[in-house]
């Protein structure tokens, strides 16, 4: 289609591409910064006023502090197992229920998703749910951090509605075949949707990558401590009057001065696993927000 | 096998009850899957929800929710009249009326705008930048924040180029909702759009077509076609962040909040978590909870039978 450009359609056009860039440049410059600081050797850097354009000098000491961190390492592991267990058992869990709730004549279905729904508007909140966690055993275990996020209702109704695209003949097919249920969802269901299944993947592990405050809460234990909590010592509570045990310990037989480029790597080595998993599902990010899947 | 015989009896009082039990030998399997979620959502979402009656208790961890003593109100009248009660509850709505005049539009205007880019390859650029923020992790963000905005910071740098003064930017009072809010306008705003560009993804090219014929320039196809294409979107997702208006962002407070802010920076949930969590005094915490999650769903409820009302919209 050819369309005629007024003059004043034009200079809109100029203007919405200057901002649209100036506006992504404001998206990356925070993080640009980090990781120019992260490379900068700390005594120019620390000389370093403004804006940087790249690294200053070029150094790599406060990787070598981070990544000989022996706390860095445990948390990195935990995380990888919060983030790996996590999002397995969440994605069985979630399909299962998704499943469930998209069966056309199942008598139960209105009450579960009524129940289900309803979930996502009010709460017990957090002192019922911390109560919940010590009663039932999980305090200061690993499974405090997987259990209680095992369903999002979010991704679960996402899901669903995932799965109710799905043409009616593939399952019916299949269970003229003999298969059962759990054949029909494990066999059919997910693989026709992937794109979907993807999507919740993602949106599951980016969960518990960047998790906190349950673990916060709920672990006492520093040998379970996932990444993300270890980085709110490094990063905020030192400057905010907390435990600064951690920043101390960090910095053992090296200058002060590693400090200034410390808390910058560890962002980068905390930051960059996710960073360069996104763009590869973003060509699915539509499928896990259509309006459609969002009334109950 | 009893039950081949129970078809015919629909009028039976137990007719419904036979059906179920037929529905469910049926869909056994279904019905299986369903038992660990049912379970879950038990557990996790309505154990909790029961729990909430020790906001009317003394709870003793020792004698349980069967041991203790009940104090009705007392709870809610001890923050109600508390000198807390009215700083965190001005704080809530705040910072949450702030994040929804500033924040809830800027997806919208960003979607209409990256519609408006014919160049695809600039377009897919500026959006898989623009997500970026939202996949770091909140700790990394207000770790960012506090380095930034520290007298020694970046952003100090910048004031004082300008002729500024150097200040701790978030030790400020004055300061915190801006910062609270503007960088979370930052890191959601990319991720916010996805969902309008999806809405516009289904619009039927010939609508702009036909207007294009009919001698509509751009700027009123923008307000003829693009736009009314996403008020079912809008409507929707505005009932849904009006369902979190006492809740959102307080895992953010807590990281870049201290006692030095807590004049303009505390709200209920992190209150709650004070008081409930770090001093141990569940009955109070829970109460609190509860005022504040009542609140907030009385408010859903009126928003959404209001949209329904008036805009033909609804959750429900």
């Amino acid at each position: 289609m050819k369309r005629k450009f007024s003059l004043g359609e034009a200079a809109f056009d100029t203007a919405n591409h200057v901002f649209l860039l100036l506006f992504g440049l404001v998206c990356l410059y925070p993080m640009l910064h980090v990781l120019f600081a992260s490379l900068s050797a700390p005594s120019r850097l620390a000389q370093h006023s403004g804006i940087l354009w790249g690294p200053q000098g070029f150094s790599l000491v406060g990787y070598e502090v981070v990544l000989q961190n022996p706390n860095i390492l445990t948390g990195y592991l935990n995380t990888l197992f919060y983030v790996v267990v996590g999002t397995v058992l969440n994605v069985l869990m979630t399909a299962m229920g998704a499943y469930v709730l998209s069966r056309k004549n199942l008598m139960l279905k209105k009450p579960m998703v009524i129940m289900v729904v309803f979930t996502m508007y009010f709460g017990g909140g957090l002192i019922p749910n911390f109560l919940l966690i010590k009663e039932l055993g999980l305090y200061d275990t690993r499974l405090a951090l997987i259990v209680p996020g095992l369903i999002a209702t979010w991704n679960l109704i996402v899901m669903r509605t995932g799965f109710m695209a799905v043409p009616d003949g593939l399952e019916e097919s299949a269970k003229i075949d003999g298969a059962n249920d759990f054949t029909i969802l494990f066999r059919i269901i997910l693989p026709v949707t992937k794109a979907t299944v993807a999507v919740i993947v993602l949106f599951y592990a980016v969960g518990h990558w960047n998790a906190w405050f349950n673990a916060m809460i709920y672990l006492r234990d520093r040998e379970l401590y996932p990444l993300q909590l270890l980085l709110r010592e490094i990063l905020i509570a030192n400057s905010t009057g907390g435990n600064t045990i951690e920043s101390v310990s960090l910095m053992e037989g090296d200058q002060a001065l590693v400090y200034v480029v410390i808390k910058y790597c560890t962002i980068i080595v905390a930051t960059v696993p996710i960073l360069f998993i996104y763009p590869f599902c973003q060509k699915y990010f539509m499928k896990g927000v259509m309006l459609g899947s969002m009334k109950g | 096998m009893e039950l081949a015989k129970t078809p015919g009896a629909k009028r039976n009082p137990n007719a419904k009850v036979s059906r179920l039990r037929k529905d469910i030998v049926m869909n056994k399997y279904v019905y299986l899957m369903a038992l660990p979620v049912i379970a879950y959502f038990l557990i996790f979402h309505y154990a909790p929800i029961g729990g909430l009656v020790i906001a009317f208790q003394n709870f003793s961890a020792f004698k349980g929710i069967g041991g203790s003593d009940w104090v009705g109100l007392q709870h809610f009248q001890d923050f109600l009249t508390s000198p807390y009660a009215f700083r965190v509850i001005r704080n809530t709505l705040m910072i949450n009326v702030y994040q929804i005049i500033f924040g809830f539009p800027a997806p919208i205007l960003l979607a209409l705008l990256l519609n408006e880019i014919r160049v695809q390859l600039f377009k897919r650029a500026i959006q898989t930048i623009s997500y970026m923020p939202h996949f770091i992790s909140l700790v990394v963000i207000c770790g960012m924040l506090v380095d930034f905005t520290q007298s020694e910071g970046v952003i100090n740098d910048i004031i004082v180029f300008f002729g500024g003064e150097r200040a701790n930017l978030l030790m400020d009072t004055d300061l915190f909702r801006t910062i609270f809010v503007s960088s979370g306008i930052w890191q959601e705003v990319g991720w916010g759009s996805i969902i309008y560009l999806a809405a516009l993804s289904t619009l039927d090219p010939h609508l702009y077509e036909a207007s294009s014929i009919d001698g509509a320039g751009r700027f009123r196809q923008l307000v003829h076609i693009t736009f009314p294409a996403l008020v079912p979107t809008i409507l929707i997702l505005l009932i849904m962040r009006m369902g979190h208006i006492m809740s959102e962002g307080f895992e953010k407070i807590i990281l870049l909040y201290n006692p030095l802010t807590y004049e303009t920076a505390d709200v209920i949930s992190s209150y709650v978590y004070r008081r409930g969590i770090q001093e141990a005094n569940y009955s109070f915490g829970a109460a609190v909870g509860l005022f504040n999650s009542s609140i907030n769903f009385i408010i859903l409820l009126a928003v959404n039978y209001l949209s329904r009302k008036y805009a033909k919209e609804s959750l429900w």
